[in-house]
């Protein structure tokens, strides 16, 4: 990782006293994650460069105390990062504050500076280096850099090699780069705490305020920095590693820009609440329950004794517990409502007895194969009064845009079926388990292509006798 | 006095206080089969004569009777027990597990027992209690057999008491000495021409002396009987003599079927229908002399409802035995040894609809059974039913234990016509008997393994798994069997090295282990093969109708291609070279597991490459370059920099090695053309898992399926290592120096043996020797540095090498399991705990 820091200010070896380094001589200090260098490539009167470097201890970051990564292959020895932040604050902390003991009145001027960063992490829209640096006064030129040479089909790599050209205050150039590298870097790191939150205000004084990109530069920055936190060792093994919340949200995230204009969860919850009052269940299973949005509207219902949310993924089970605060609800609250893991395509005894079951967009995060299993267990074996099942429509994809035409809502989607589709398979579960169906949609209907979302609601035919 | 008691039994104690049944209780038996009241009163309150603790105490003892008559324990309760209302419950207890109930009265005169109690500081209640309890017994001793009770022995005086002895008895039904090998003969149904016949192929020689018969046996084979002898056919007289004379000569067992049981009633003169064929037999025995009908009603009456055989592993009754009932005995049992269990409902036949418990069967038992006629005998979930309906114009079957093959005659016309067709083969298409239960695998599991005792599966691993398994993996019909992790070798002794195979052949030739195989490890993912021969084998063996024919599956049971026509081009191609290496039918079997290595890595690790590794790359070059540039600007102009030049200009050369390291192992990926398959172990196929084939055999069968489509498959070089031999050892050492030198992985070191073991047990089934460049996109471009290397090299190995092993057992524990036709519950258990175990955190380097 290389910034050079260039001015053709008269005399340019004024940059020495402006960072108080002198430009023949090697500057080191040691940080925590390894050794930040500071020496000059070229010092002449026309042309003057302080070059700034970073050797970061690859074992050090996986092994040693502050670790903060899990593999050895890591891009943090190589790109810059919030460690050069922190090196530009140990370095040159002085200039970064405006001060210069031999030239204080040049420290206090904009002078012709350029900074060029090699590699830069640039995730993220093409415009966002320039929406960055832009609007304090820099021209922007970025040079993608090639994933890799031997592969051209793969394209460029996520870094740039980033110049910065324009007239500004050196302590100005170094309090943004100091603030806008953690915030290029990826976001794959975890905001770290109030502290973090008085050091951006501090040092975005006087231009962070009037930025108009000022509320990516807040957000990303403070997940930047939590890259100092070490991540939350998996529990998973990376091999078989189930989603981990996070991942969760942001697909589901995903999935919700592309249905947002119609907030298609809000009436897929009110739809399937709506149908369990019609029905007068007095005790609901809600099967792949998530983080338990429905379980919340169905504690509002009155009458209703007994509500059990089942979900497979214990870490998401957890946090429906937390977010139902589980821990904290009055007792006579809490015997009403129940958590299990439990999986829909094992038999459970404890699934049994119910008078109606909820299954709202479950079923197409499913492998098609194992829906016999599901219908098994579910309609044969807990065989609750009623089951509702919710899943996308895919005729209605059409409908959306930025949609490609064999595309699916969400990446965890096994499949999505038309109407056809979902009737077809709905009736014959309904035939070979004694359950009378009926079809309905949710969201907004269009004539052609139906509604988003659609739903079946199995009632379970007392007097068909199941011989299988 | 001589007390009899079968040793499956709940034996009350009965008797007022003081008459002396603990310290009796404590002579007889052992300390852990006497449930006693004073003893929970003093559990639940801390005090053995707490009254007020009665009811708590009452219902602690009901639930420790209860978990030991589940287990078919052995089991005494020491209660007073005098009032019927006390042994009500302890009875009924009884009765649900199938235990016998016998009742040991203490009958003492009140004198004996009021003077004990007074001699006890704790029992200073006076002669009240002593009377009540007394009185209550004289009134309820007449009807104790009534209650339930099947044997009542009483003791009237203390001497009576003291000369006790008690001589626990074997049910009858307990034949676990007997190990075989058996012939298990299905129902016959009066076709004695066809019972000749078949005892003929098992190799019995059937002589006929007039009405006499005489069956000589195979050396050292039994003949087993499933029931129904009589009935519908042509010659059941005959059918009786044979299976009589059998069992009278000690050549036969014979368990009884429902249409014995109803000619012993009718021959008793009871009021039987003469329908569903017994008119046929009483004609028939109209025939024989009287005193046929008399020895026949007799020996009828003898035969017992099942038998338990093979040290437990083998359970034979005539309508099969769900597994809470093997090897007790009761009524119930005995009912539904003979007719299963109906669930009441009629059929559109005008026939009781059975309840199908082979379907839930999880047993450890292969039950053996008849009754319900069926096409082909076939297993369901370790069960199997050998009524072919010859007497409708099937066949007699028989199954040759342990060999489990099947060996049939054909009838030879049809003698009765069946009021509901005969039923498709068992293994239907519905889901019923390929459905898993939640409680199986959720939750702490202890898994018995052949090889490596009892593996433990930790909850939270199985509540990680259970996610894994229900939103990734296939269905669980094709998940017979899931790889193990493999550990590297230690941390090489020599300088700049962090691996090298010096270590893995120290490890095994330590271990006693001294011929090795070598095989060159492909960089690829991998992936295990399971193919069938056809459709039908698919569906019989393994369950599924959808037409599939195998599945690929990843080390965690995941489909392997996402792309299902190429996973089908890929199993076509192997099952062409199946059938021209000809292993098909040299192993004699229509399906096969073979564990790989699937290449090119980076199709399916594409993501990864570019998400992780060529970015690095990427991030690494351009910024060392720049670097570089840097320090030969400032080192031009004299700023004394050299170190740091010389650093990162070394650096910059990790980087570009370290690119390179990962290219060698990125490949086009256009379809099947691009695919390469290296298979390793022929981990099993019918009848067979090849854990006792040692690695050359497994060499072998790879090179001659790999010499039939080279295009596809991969023959991995390999070679055998004497340790004794230092030439051969060196070189091994310079075979893998040259492999990895030209950018192989590295290679697995295994034991000769598949399954090997040392003085301390099991061995490591395989380690990795993984090459220098190799290890660089594992561990970092710049992981070999002296300063690097030195801490890399501190690397525990225990609890890799500790899951290697747990995992390898449970692996192969399913794969035999599956081979044995075992439960599918017990075969997804093991390998539900071989992916839970992989949900355990370990170093992800290793």
């Amino acid at each position: 990782m290389l910034l050079t820091i260039t001015t053709t200010h008269r005399p340019a070896t004024d940059l020495g006293f402006l960072l108080m380094k002198h430009p023949d001589n090697v500057h080191s200090v040691e940080l925590s994650f390894g050794t930040a260098t500071l020496f000059y490539p070229e010092a002449t009167e026309e042309r003057c460069t302080a070059a700034i470097t970073l050797s970061v201890d690859p074992v050090e970051l996986v092994r040693g105390k502050g670790r903060i990564e899990d593999q050895y292959v890591n891009d943090r020895p190589y790109a810059a990062s919030s460690l050069l932040s922190v090196a530009l604050a140990r370095l040159l902390g002085t200039a970064m504050g405006g001060r210069s003991r031999h030239r204080q009145d040049l420290a206090e001027q904009p002078i012709p500076l350029e900074a060029r960063i090699t590699p830069l992490p640039a995730r993220g829209a093409a415009d966002l280096l320039a929406s960055l640096f832009e609007p304090l006064g820099y021209a922007v030129q970025a040079e993608p850099i090639p994933l890799d040479p031997a592969h051209p089909e793969w394209g460029d790599s996520p870094y740039v090699a980033l110049t910065l050209r324009g007239r500004v205050r050196l302590a100005a150039l170094l309090t943004h780069l100091f603030v806008l590298v953690p915030v290029l870097d990826n976001d794959k790191h975890y905001y770290v705490g109030e502290a973090e939150v008085e050091k951006l205000l501090r040092k975005g004084a006087g231009w962070l305020e009037t930025h108009p990109a000022r509320e990516l530069i807040v957000r990303r920055y403070l997940r930047g920095l939590g890259g100092l936190v070490r991540k939350a060792r998996s529990q998973l093994d990376e091999s078989v590693a189930a989603e981990e919340a996070e991942e969760h949200a942001r697909r589901d995230a995903a999935e919700e820009v592309i249905e947002k204009p119609i907030r298609l969860n809000d009436q897929r919850m009110d739809r399937v609440v709506a149908l369990i009052r019609e029905l007068g269940a007095m005790s609901v299973l809600d099967l792949g329950c998530g983080e338990g949005r429905l379980l919340r509207e169905l504690l509002k219902l009155p009458g209703l004794g007994r509500i059990t949310g089942v979900e497979v993924a214990p870490r998401v089970l957890a946090g429906a517990g937390d977010r139902l605060k589980l821990d904290h609800m009055p007792d006579i609250k809490r015997k009403r409502i129940e958590l299990l893991q439990g999986s829909l395509v094992y038999r459970d005894d404890r699934l049994k007895g119910f008078d109606a079951a909820a299954v709202v967009e479950v079923i197409e995060h499913m492998e098609a194969e194992r829906l016999p299993a599901f219908e098994a267990a579910i309609f044969g074996h807990a065989r609750p009064g009623a089951v509702i099942v919710t899943t996308p429509n895919r005729d209605y994809n059409a409908l959306f845009e930025n949609m490609a035409p064999d595309a699916l809502r969400h990446p965890d989607h096994r499949f999505e079926w038309t109407r056809a589709e979902f009737r077809h398979w709905a009736e014959s579960v309904g035939l070979a388990h004694g359950y009378g169906v009926r079809f309905e949609g949710i969201g907004a209907e269009d004539p052609v292509h139906g509604c988003p979302t659609q739903l079946a609601l199995f009632t379970r035919a007392e007097d068909v006798k199941v011989a299988a | 006095m001589k007390i009899e008691i079968p040793e499956f039994a709940l034996v009350l104690l009965v008797g007022a206080s003081g008459t002396g049944k603990s310290s009796f209780a404590a002579r007889h038996f052992l300390p852990t089969e006497v449930v006693s009241s004073d003893r929970m009163r003093g559990w639940v309150a801390d005090d053995e004569n707490d009254q007020s603790a009665t009811v708590e105490a009452f219902d602690l003892l009901r639930t420790v009777v209860e978990k030991r008559l589940k287990g078919r324990r052995f089991t005494v309760v020491d209660a007073t027990n005098v009032q019927p209302e006390s042994r009500k419950g302890l009875i009924a207890l009884a009765k649900k597990w199938h235990a016998l109930a016998v009742a040991i009265v203490f009958d003492l005169p009140e004198a004996v027992a009021v003077e004990r109690n007074a001699q006890r500081p704790d029992r200073q209640f006076g002669a009240g209690p002593v009377r009540r309890h007394m009185q209550a017994l004289k009134r309820s001793l007449g009807g104790m057999n009534r209650e339930g009770i099947r044997y009542v022995h009483r003791l009237r005086s203390v001497e009576e008491v003291d000369a006790v002895e008690i001589v626990r008895t074997r049910l009858w039904n307990d034949r676990r000495e007997e190990v075989g090998p058996f012939d298990i003969i299905g129902d016959v149904h009066g076709c004695a021409d066809e019972l000749e016949t078949l005892l003929d192929r098992l190799g019995y020689q059937v002589r006929w002396n007039g009405k006499a018969v005489t069956v000589t046996p195979p050396e050292g084979r039994r003949a087993i009987f499933v029931g129904d002898l009589v009935d519908r056919g042509p010659r059941s007289p005959d059918a009786l003599r044979i299976a009589k004379h059998m069992v009278d000569s000690g050549t036969a067992m014979a368990v009884v079927g429902n249409h014995d049981d109803k000619l012993k009633r009718h021959l008793d003169g009871r009021n039987v229908k003469p329908s569903h064929g017994l008119a046929e037999t009483i004609e028939q025995f109209a025939q024989e002399p009287p005193e046929f009908a008399a020895e026949m009603r007799t020996w009828l009456d003898g035969l017992i409802s099942h038998y338990v055989l093979d040290g437990g592993r083998l359970v034979v009754a005539h309508a099969g035995l769900k597994e809470e009932m093997q090897g007790r005995a009761s009524g119930a049992v005995r009912s539904f040894c003979m007719y299963g269990e109906t669930t009441g409902e009629i059929d559109s036949f005008g026939l009781p609809v059975r309840w199908d418990w082979a379907a839930d069967y999880k047993g450890r038992a292969k039950v053996v059974y008849g009754h319900t006629p069926v096409v082909e005998a076939n297993w369901v979930n370790g069960t199997l039913c050998i009524d072919t309906g010859c007497v409708f114009g099937g066949k007699l079957t028989a199954l040759r234990y342990p060999e489990l093959e099947l060996v049939d005659v054909p009838a030879r016309r049809t003698y009765y016509e069946p009021v509901r067709p005969l039923a498709a083969p068992a293994a239907d298409t519905g889901m019923a008997p390929h459905q898993l239960d939640l409680a199986d695998v959720l939750g702490k599991q202890v898994i018995e393994t052949r090889h490596y005792h009892h593996v433990t599966v930790r909850e939270d691993n199985a509540a990680a798994a259970l996610e894994v398994m229900s939103r990734y993996a296939v269905d669980p019909r094709w998940l017979i069997h899931l790889p193990p992790t493999m550990s590297p070798a230690e941390t090489s002794a020599q300088e700049g090295w962090l691996e090298r195979p010096e270590e893995a052949f120290a490890y095994y030739g330590s271990k006693g282990a001294k011929i090795l195989v070598a095989e060159e490890k492909h960089m690829g993912s991998r992936g295990l093969v399971l193919l069938a021969r056809t459709q039908e084998v698919a569906a019989r063996r393994f369950g599924v109708h959808d037409g599939a024919r195998g599945v690929i599956v990843t080390r965690t049971g995941r489909r392997f291609f996402n792309d299902s026509a190429l996973e089908a081009a890929a199993m076509h191609r192997i099952d062409l070279a199946m059938e021209s290496s000809g292993l098909w039918s040299e192993l004699a079997t229509d399906w096969v597991l073979w564990d790989a290595e699937i290449l090119p890595w980076s199709m399916k690790a594409g993501a990864l490459v570019r998400g992780q590794y060529a970015a690095v790359g990427a991030a690494a070059v351009a910024g060392l370059g720049a670097l570089s540039e840097a320090l030969a600007a400032a080192q031009a102009r004299g700023v004394p920099i050299d170190d740091l030049a010389a650093s990162a200009a070394a650096s910059l050369a990790d980087a570009t090695r370290y690119r390179a390291a990962y290219n060698r192992y990125v490949a086009p990926f256009g379809g099947i053309e691009d695919l390469r398959i290296a298979p390793f172990h022929l981990l099993a196929s019918e009848g067979a898992v090849h854990d006792g084939k040692d690695h050359l055999w497994h060499m072998a069968a790879v090179h001659r399926l790999a010499e039939a489509d080279p295009a596809l498959l991969l023959a991995t070089k390999f070679r055998r290592i004497d340790l004794d031999d230092p030439a051969e050892v060196a070189d091994a050492i310079a075979w893998w120096e040259a492999m990895t030198a030209a950018g192989g992985e590295g290679m697995v070191v295994k034991p000769l043996d598949f399954v090997a073991r040392g003085a301390k047990g099991l061995l490591q089934p395989a380690i990795k020797c993984r090459g220098r460049e190799y290890l660089r996109i594992i561990y970092g471009p710049h992981y070999d540095r002296p300063e690097n290397l030195e801490r890399l090299k501190k690397r525990g190995l225990g609890h890799k090498r500790s899951m290697a092993l747990r995992e390898f057992a449970l692996g192969l524990e399913a794969l035999h399991l599956f081979v044995e036709h075992a439960p599918l519950t017990r075969v997804h258990q093991a390998v539900f705990g071989v992916l839970a175990m992989e949900t355990e955190p370990v170093d992800p380097r290793l």
